[in-house]
């Protein structure tokens, strides 16, 4: 999975390298069932203060799989998949309850560095979100903060992420230009690209095509395609057809609203993706993709 | 129903109260702008009118040369000035930049909502309404009644004066860099202080730069905190921290209101020599920030 040269291992996160090979969970019902599990989150709640936005997720996340989370809007998928690289640990107030556990170790474990998680597990935003720098050194950026300093290797490494983002033919010549002249669908490959420069085993992202058109959506949803074989994916999408398209498993999430009228998120059914879509067992599922509801 | 000369009659532009209020504003804006640049280019003329020939009167014997001891005798110069302006701005500016900076870096990255940010920044926001003079009293009583009037004692009395304004200046720089930038770092697994110094930081350096070069500019020219702490020196003085020196601000006030008409030519001509020292000092930094912005 990770190659090492990029990663230089701090002792506070030897728990994360040093994990045994995840059980395998023969199915009879999909051979897809029989990817090792890379995610295990069991009744998961996370607060925001003293609001419990999502409550009880259970999910189980498959290596080398494409995972959809779908649902309406403020029903917890950003949240759920925000607390998978700890990135909700940046938000003031955030907490959660209940277990993530990442090839076996719980990632809010006392001795887990959330820096090295983020290592790991490398998110692609909703927004392009390219640094004000050049494009060279928008994807060096990671390896740089991985100790990387060779340029040789800097350059291939480069090279290499740019191709593996189908972007390196638009941008060889102008690497030293501003990725902020890039084009909206350009910034986003860019910011893929970088993502996988520090060779993370699982790429998170959250509906990353929402703010390109239909042709950027074709090239990234191809991109999700290659990448596949080499990480695990899980993407946020309110794109329905997005997620039949792209992903192998289908998690639905809806909201709710509780006793005194409190609005929270949970997750409804999670399931190989030809299921969800053409026998779900949740009637809420059913209401959801046949566009009833939502 | 409408025929297309109907529609034509339609679309058309009308003499309507709308059309004259945007008249009238558009009016109002130009005038308020032509009244805003008459100060402006009147303080510039009057003082290259008058300075110009004071101030390249035998070029550079006015940059140079001493200044006269008997104020009365006319001929230049404000060599000796300009050495005291450049030592005590630069000393402040070495002394209330990088503070400011680290300041303000602490109170929008890390303070944020503590109370402590909280009091730092309203004090903050108070040491900008307090008058230089009160700085100048201020560092008197500290530094001056102790070791004697320095360039050193002009700069820490003007170290306390840019010090909110680049306190304010780079917080505010720091707070509209937008959080995706920091989010993005932090997803590549950078910590924090690395993503302040490799991403916050770069984006938001125009604005800091700005912010530090208003209170240089502010510095420059003030003239009551360096009343009571630098001295009235006529000779050079090249030692930040001993023996009086003096400052371009402060020869313009002595020299301005004094009754000799060689003086005031020689006040004239040291404040166009200000004005031209912020200037350059101003295009210089400009330049070089301008070097690490990116080409498109």
């Amino acid at each position: 999975m990770a190659t090492e040269h990029t990663i230089e291992a701090k002792p506070r996160a030897r728990s994360l390298n040093h994990v045994p090979t995840p059980e395998l969970r023969p199915s009879m019902l999909d051979a897809l069932m029989t990817a090792p599990v890379v995610f295990e989150i069991s009744n998961l709640d996370v607060y925001y203060g003293a609001f419990k936005a999502v409550r009880g997720v259970n999910v189980q996340i498959r290596a080398n799989q494409i995972t959809a989370f779908i649902g309406p809007s403020g029903c917890g998928k950003t949240t759920v998949l925000r607390c998978m690289n700890r990135m909700n640990d940046l938000i003031p107030g955030a907490r959660i309850e209940g277990k993530v556990l990442y090839r076996g170790v719980d990632l809010y474990g006392p001795d887990v560095s959330p820096t090295i998680v983020r290592r790991r597990i490398g998110m692609v935003f909703q927004k392009p979100n390219p640094f004000p720098k050049s494009i060279y050194d928008n994807i060096a950026f990671g390896p740089r903060v991985n100790g990387v300093r060779d340029r040789t290797k800097l350059g291939e490494i480069v090279e290499k992420s740019l191709r593996n983002a189908a972007l390196w033919d638009e941008v060889k010549d102008r690497l030293q230009s501003s990725a902020l002249a890039l084009s909206g669908g350009q910034q986003q490959r860019l910011c893929i690209a970088r993502t996988i420069a520090v060779e993370p085993e699982v790429v998170l992202m959250d509906e990353p095509c929402s703010a390109l058109d239909p042709i950027a959506t074709a090239h990234i949803e191809e991109l999700m395609r290659e990448l596949k074989s080499k990480y695990t994916i899980v993407i946020v999408t309110h794109n329905m057809q997005q997620a039949a398209r792209v992903s192998d498993f289908t998690a639905f999430f809806t909201a709710e609203a509780d006793a005194s009228g409190q609005r929270f998120g949970q997750l409804v059914e999670h399931d190989a993706t030809g299921k969800i879509f053409s026998n779900p067992k949740d009637q809420r599922t059913e209401n959801y993709i046949t566009g009833r509801f939502g | 129903m409408n025929t297309p000369l109907d529609v034509a009659a339609d679309l058309a532009a009308k003499p309507t109260w709308r059309a004259r209020k945007n008249t009238l504003m558009t009016g109002l804006m130009l005038a308020a702008f032509v009244l805003i640049a008459i100060p402006l280019v009147a303080v510039l003329w009057s003082l290259i009118s008058r300075g110009a020939s004071v101030a390249f009167h035998g070029f550079p014997d006015f940059f140079t040369s001493t200044i006269p001891v008997v104020s009365r005798r006319a001929g230049p110069g404000m060599g000796p000035a300009i050495v005291g302006t450049l030592l005590c701005t630069g000393g402040a500016t070495l002394i209330a930049v990088p503070l400011g900076v680290l300041g303000a870096i602490y109170l929008n990255e890390y303070g944020a909502g503590s109370k402590f940010a909280r009091i730092v920044r309203f004090m903050a926001m108070v040491m900008t309404g307090v008058p230089s003079i009160v700085m100048g009293l201020f560092v008197y009583v500290m530094w001056t009644m102790r070791f004697g009037y320095s360039a050193f004692g002009g700069a820490l009395a003007l170290a306390c004066l840019m010090l909110p304004i680049v306190i304010q200046a780079t917080e505010q720089m720091l707070r509209v860099v937008p959080s995706q930038l920091r989010e993005a770092s932090f997803a590549l697994g950078a910590g924090h202080a690395r993503t302040i110094l490799t991403v916050v930081i770069p984006a938001a350096l125009p604005g800091i730069v700005s912010g530090a070069l208003l209170a240089v500019a502010r510095a420059a020219g003030e003239t009551a905190p360096l009343l009571f702490t630098v001295g009235a020196a006529t000779a050079y003085n090249p030692h930040l921290f001993s023996e009086a020196n003096t400052a371009l601000s402060v020869q313009i006030f002595g020299n301005a209101t004094s009754s000799f008409d060689a003086a005031q030519q020689r006040a004239w001509g040291a404040a166009l020599t200000l004005v031209l020292l912020t200037f350059v000092v101003t295009m210089i930094a400009r330049l070089v920030t301008g070097r690490f912005a990116l080409k498109r």
